[in-house]
């Protein structure tokens, strides 16, 4: 098998997976759909050479945002019976919208011109631990570490948020 | 053969824009269409997703990791944006007992 034939039908798996995410009913499945499309982005991942991403896409999506996700919507018990329903008319406008933007995306890109060829670059190890690590810790250092400030400031917005406040509003 | 020559072997830079960008309106259609909190934010997720996607094509056809680093810091992005929202979601579904957006009119007033 060529890598184009292996290309075109992950990625063929990955548009169908995030087309059920938004068309399934149960919002659970809807949840496990996403788990599927996140496998399928890695894997294209993989096919780019991307193995960091490609594992920490798993591990941070699949593995950790997914499951919450899942909590929560075990948490609130959500049915598929009280799901809401959106009208056929907003639906198809919706879909129209979605078809216009991805015109005018592609239209755009269409005339965009790509400047450097691929095949100058031979040795394609950028995706490895060690060339990543050594970027982040020197050129995005700084970066790096307000990003720990913004994960602080996540994590007590979120315990603010969920704590159960005294009186509550009627 | 290696996998690392998948823009040397006949896939075009152009197969992964037209993908990410499938993604990204399949996403835009998610979140006009669906009225579960939840899963608006699934959907951005995905929008999320196509993104880093297109990033990750682009630095391996260019040769440059940057664009790998990139992804990381939306990633972390991501993963504070979901957990905020989340709380944000539990403690609007304590209130109001429902997590449809339409019924989120309480300051209409």
């Amino acid at each position: 098998m060529s890598l184009e034939l292996i290309a075109t039908i992950l990625g063929g798996l990955t548009v169908g997976s995030a087309l059920m995410v938004v068309l399934s009913k149960h919002p659970v499945r809807s949840v496990l759909y996403l788990v599927l499309t996140f496998f399928m982005i890695s894997s294209n991942y993989i096919l780019m050479n991307a193995q960091f991403i490609a594992v920490v896409n798993i591990i941070v999506y699949a593995g950790a945002i997914m499951v919450l996700f899942l909590f929560v919507l075990m948490l609130l018990n959500l049915k598929q019976e009280n799901e809401p329903r959106t009208s056929f008319l907003i639906k198809i406008a919706s879909v129209l919208a979605g078809g216009a933007l991805f015109t005018v995306f592609i239209a755009a890109l269409k005339d965009g011109v790509v400047i450097a060829a691929s095949s100058v670059v031979e040795a394609n190890d950028q995706g490895l631990v060690q060339n990543l690590g050594q970027l982040l810790f020197t050129k995005y250092v700084l970066p790096f570490e307000v990003s720990s400030v913004l994960f602080i400031a996540a994590m007590v917005g979120a315990v603010m948020l969920a704590k159960r406040e005294k009186q509550m509003i009627d | 053969m290696t996998l690392a020559g998948i823009f040397q072997s006949g896939v075009s830079i152009q197969f992964y824009m037209v993908l990410a960008t499938l993604l990204f309106s399949i996403g835009a259609v998610g979140v006009l269409v669906r009225r579960n909190a939840i899963i608006l934010l699934m959907c951005i997720e995905l929008m999320l997703n196509s993104v880093n996607l297109l990033l990750v094509a682009f630095s391996t056809y260019f040769g440059k990791a940057d664009g790998q680093i990139f992804v990381f810091f939306i990633m972390v992005v991501a993963a504070a944006e979901a957990t905020v929202g989340l709380s944000i979601l539990v403690m609007a579904y304590r209130n109001l007992r429902t997590t449809d957006v339409g019924l989120f009119n309480k300051l209409k007033g």
